[in-house]
């Protein structure tokens, strides 16, 4: 990595009004196929759909608040937690993951104008927006409310419309994420510049060649068992309807074939995202680059082969829950190899506590807490007393929230700048920061030990003894909410009256800050030239010179 | 002051935290109370794991906070920090060790699992796989079958710990889920209850099957969890050894109350197991136990699907275990979305 040369000033070539390369707010509302267009619509979109299960996560909190189902209909509870679920995880994170971020970068990081399909790419985003509405909608005729997991037969029975919109919407959220794993696989191996070879690519880029894949492959089952279970539901076929000879089982299998590797897909690009963050704003190269990029592929593989950790207590056998907790405690040596990776290399480094930064350390703090529950849970006689209980939502809160959500925001404020092409507000991103972590903790942390007392999850109404921890946990809630305040408030006041953003305010390597801020339309004015390694900061100056004149 | 070497230091630093972390580990008082040999099985696995956590998490949090206090950039500094790319042995070590500690708490789960029961012929293996062709067509009587007809099949699940492999329990106990009560029916007696009660130190079967949807039959102080699942049968083996009152609570989503499906097991000494057993038995004749087990037939029969939740839950508050007040509130809630008048 370190054969390199000095930048051609791309950004000085460009013409400085950037008169060509300006958008129009309208466009935003079209099919465009521009990448940077559509990462920006995916994520403006995602953050809406935040903001709804966010508020349906408040009003779970709120009922929660007392042991007695007084706040809603206990059927509504139901479908809350479900909408819940299925708004944060198929409009909320994997659209921010695998469609903004994956959208707005991979095409500027390789050096490419646009993605290889951008058409694609446009109907991929376009089919998202019905599904929330839908989803949404759904409200009006009964939602569905058999759980995100909507397991048989209890999803064959709480009222067909809900469940049936429920189905089709995450089908449609499924072919748009098969669209997108396409497009990003495609763009990052054909699409790069001449001189980028695979090692030489941004770990983000690594991170999304593991996440297309898992995509590729799993999202397929996924639609297999929804339309098997949409079958059952309106034409009475009975593939899991224990009553006409179906096996609830079978579908527990299929499901978890694409929900065991869709927490990677969830997961995987914020890896991803710290893996650009934390070298830049620590002034040094990535700790074990060729370990970080190969351990996601890693990550991706067994991430394959461990699904029924989901199932230990259901009808499954000896040999299958003790081949599934092995494979499931392997998958944290590649988790564990990315973590400490990221710790070595904020190890000795200049760190600034800039709101990137700080929300890529908090999501190293929370993301290990969840990891290490993981592995708990992976041990099949500890299982079988905490699954289905708060120790389970704990866990799933510690790595999508403590590891997803605040990957994305660290996203968000390290290529705010370049996106927007202006500087957020410090303050209140560190405000941001310190309300959300202090609000996660006190939401969450205290949800392992109602587990393990004994509260199982998914319960509108719960036994007295558990009261005092569930209003610790409504309260952080509270924080939580509010903690979005400043978040919102600086991200749109800044949009129009920040101060501009230079080209590369951070002093980056990598080719997204080597054009204008924001970037104009086909991305370059001229194509860079690779001539650094992505995190060679602090490689001699007089190294660079030298290859030069080579 | 002479400054201390900084291997002595490491080697204080790591003393201490293994100190700590073997403390919190084997004191964290996060378990409820272990009614069982096995739940005290359970305990020290999780103790050791929480040991191994603690540390864990203590060198994280603490290399954070470190480097955010001892590496931050001074004002003005504008230049990069040392170009380390990486250190090979430092890598394959810290892949190492926890390759280590995971493969060590596999190796222990794996223990466990068996001391357990999870390895008894009698449970481990997949019911549909030994009765491959035929699983369909019996699935399909399966909701009015009743358990006899399944005796002898293998269940997965917990099964018998290897000191009491291949005996017969000392109380079998056949556990039925429905939205939303359990009903524990007792072969030998032809008792059936909505609380299940067990001598202690006796070994008890759990034959575990569900009417509508899936359940999971959840004792926290057993460690013990189980999903009922229509269609098929599976089973857990336990021997409580501490006389008490613990709750049993369904674990798998099963509709609005699903929260309220919770009852006691009640472990109590043979001669308070005799009593309740002979009290049970007596108006068997008469009418109680008659009134409930036609009661129980008809719920049996119904289709919660297409029914009022209240309809058939009013026969069986008590059993359930709901609170009166929880009930008059659902049949409130029911009574208000379908307009129905319910007299009672
Ligand atoms: C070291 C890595 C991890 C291990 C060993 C691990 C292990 C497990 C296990 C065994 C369960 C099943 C618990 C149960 O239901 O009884 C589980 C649940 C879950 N995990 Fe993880 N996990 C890891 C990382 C992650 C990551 C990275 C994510 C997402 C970003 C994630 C998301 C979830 C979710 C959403 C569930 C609950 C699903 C549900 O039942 O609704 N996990 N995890
Ligand atoms: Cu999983
Ligand atoms: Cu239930």
């Amino acid at each position: 990595m370190t054969a390199n040369i000095s930048l051609p000033p791309v950004a000085e070539q460009s013409s400085p009004s950037h008169g060509h390369g300006e958008r129009r707010w309208q466009d935003y509302f079209t099919f465009n196929t521009d990448h940077k267009v559509i990462g920006i619509q995916y994520m403006v979109m995602s953050f809406f759909f935040y903001l709804v299960g966010g508020l349906l996560a408040e009003g779970i909190r709120t009922e929660l608040a007392t042991p007695d189902p007084d706040l809603v209909d206990p059927a509504l509870y139901n479908s809350m937690f479900t909408m819940h679920a299925t708004i944060m995880i198929f409009l909320w994170i994997v659209p921010a993951g695998t469609g903004a971020f994956a959208n707005y970068l991979i095409p500027l990081m390789i050096g490419a104008r646009d993605m290889a399909f951008p058409k694609l790419n446009a109907v991929a985003f376009w089919m998202l927006p019905p599904a929330g509405v839908m989803l949404i909608g759904s409200f009006y005729f009964g939602t569905a409310q058999a759980g995100w997991t909507s397991y048989p037969p209890l999803s064959l029975t709480t009222g067909k419309v809900g469940e049936a919109i429920w189905i089709f919407s995450l089908l449609l959220g499924g072919t748009s994420s098969i669209l997108g794993g396409i497009n990003f696989m495609t763009t990052i191996l054909k699409m790069r510049v001449p001189s980028m070879g695979m090692m030489q690519m941004p770990l983000f880029c690594w991170a999304m060649i593991a996440t297309s894949a898992l995509i590729l492959i799993a999202t397929p089952i996924l639609a297999g068992a929804l339309i098997l279970l949409s079958f059952d539901l309106l034409a009475g076929t009975a593939f899991f309807n224990p009553t006409g000879g179906g096996h609830p089982v079978v579908y527990q299998h299929m499901f978890w074939f694409y929900s065991h590797p869709a927490v990677y897909i969830m997961v995987l690009p914020f890896f991803g995202i710290i893996s650009e963050v934390i070298p830049i704003h620590s002034r040094k190269p990535i700790f074990g680059y060729g370990a970080i990029a190969y351990s996601s592929l890693a990550i991706s593989f067994l991430g394959l082969i461990v699904w029924a950790h989901h199932m230990f207590t259901s009808g499954t056998p000896a040999w299958l829950r003790m081949f599934f907790m092995i494979t499931t405690m392997i998958i944290a040596v590649p988790t564990g190899i990315k973590v400490f990776g990221w710790l070595a290399t904020m190890w000795g480094g200049k760190i600034s506590l800039n709101s990137p930064m700080l929300f890529a350390m908090g999501f190293l703090s929370t993301f290990v807490v969840g990891g290490i529950s993981g592995v708990m849970l992976a041990a099949v006689p500890f299982d079988i007393h905490v699954h289905d209980t708060y120790f389970v939502v704990a866990h799933l809160h510690y790595v999508l929230f403590g590891g997803s959500v605040f990957g994305i925001f660290t996203g968000i404020y390290h290529w705010y700048p370049k996106a927007i092409g202006r500087m957020y507000s410090e303050f209140w991103g560190r405000v941001h920061f310190v309300m959300t972590f202090v609000g996660f903790n006190v939401t969450f942390l205290p949800m392992h030990i109602l587990g393990l007392q004994g509260m199982p999850r998914r319960i509108a109404m719960y036994a007295p003894e558990f009261q005092t921890l569930n209003q610790v946990c409504t309260w952080g809630s509270y924080l939580l909410a509010v903690s979005t305040v400043p978040f919102l408030v600086n991200a749109l006041w800044c949009w129009f009256k920040g101060e501009k953003a230079p080209d590369n305010p951070w002093n980056a390597l990598t080719f997204e800050w080597m054009t204008s801020s924001p970037p104009e339309i086909e991305n370059f004015e001229v194509l860079p030239v690779l001539t650094t390694g992505p995190y060679d900061y602090g490689v001699e100056e007089e190294e660079h010179l030298a290859t030069i004149a080579s | 002051m002479t400054s201390i070497p900084n291997s002595i230091l490491t080697l204080v630093a790591g003393i201490l935290l293994t100190v700590v972390s073997l403390w919190y580990g084997y004191n964290n008082g996060l378990m409820p109370v272990a009614a069982s040999v096995e739940a005290t099985h359970v305990d020290a696995l999780f103790n050791a794991m929480m040991a191994i956590a603690t540390g864990l998490f203590i060198i994280v949090q603490g290399v954070i906070v470190y480097s955010a206090i001892m590496f931050r950039r001074k004002k003005g500094d504008d230049t990069d920090g040392p170009a380390i790319e990486g250190n090979v042995p430092l890598e394959i070590f810290w892949t190492a060790i926890p390759a280590a500690i995971v493969l060590w708490i596999s190796i222990y789960s794996f223990e466990i699992y068996g001391e357990m029961g999870g390895f008894d012929p009698s449970a481990a293996n997949d019911m549909h796989a030994m009765h491959g062709g035929k699983n369909s067509a019996m699935a399909a009587e399966m909701p009015g079958m009743d358990m006899k007809a399944m005796e002898g099949m293998t269940a997965s699940g917990i099964g018998a710990s290897p000191a009491s492999q291949g005996k017969e329990a000392a109380v079998n106990v056949n556990v039925t889920g429905l939205q939303y009560a359990w009903i524990f029916n007792y072969p030998n007696t032809n008792i059936t209850a909505g609380e299940l009660h067990v001598p202690v130190n006796q070994e008890v079967k759990l034959t575990l099957k569900a009417n509508d949807v899936i359940h999971a039959l959840w004792i926290p102080q057993l460690r013990l969890k189980q999903d009922t699942i229509p269609g098929e049968i599976t089973q857990l083996r336990f021997t409580s050894n501490k006389v008490g009152t613990y709750p049993i609570r369904c674990a798998e989503l099963c509709g609005g109350y699903h929260g309220s499906m919770v009852t006691n097991m009640i472990v109590e000494t043979q001669e308070n197991y005799d009593t309740w057993v002979a009290s049970q038995i007596q108006p068997a004749e008469t009418t109680g136990s008659a009134v409930m087990q036609s009661t129980l037939a008809s719920i049996e029969s119904m289709n919660p699907a297409t029914m009022p939740t209240h309809e058939y839950l009013a026969p069986y508050a008590h059993e359930m275990g709901v609170r009166t007040e929880m009930l008059a509130k659902l049949v409130r809630d029911q009574q208000a979305k379908n307009h129905i008048h319910l007299d009672s």
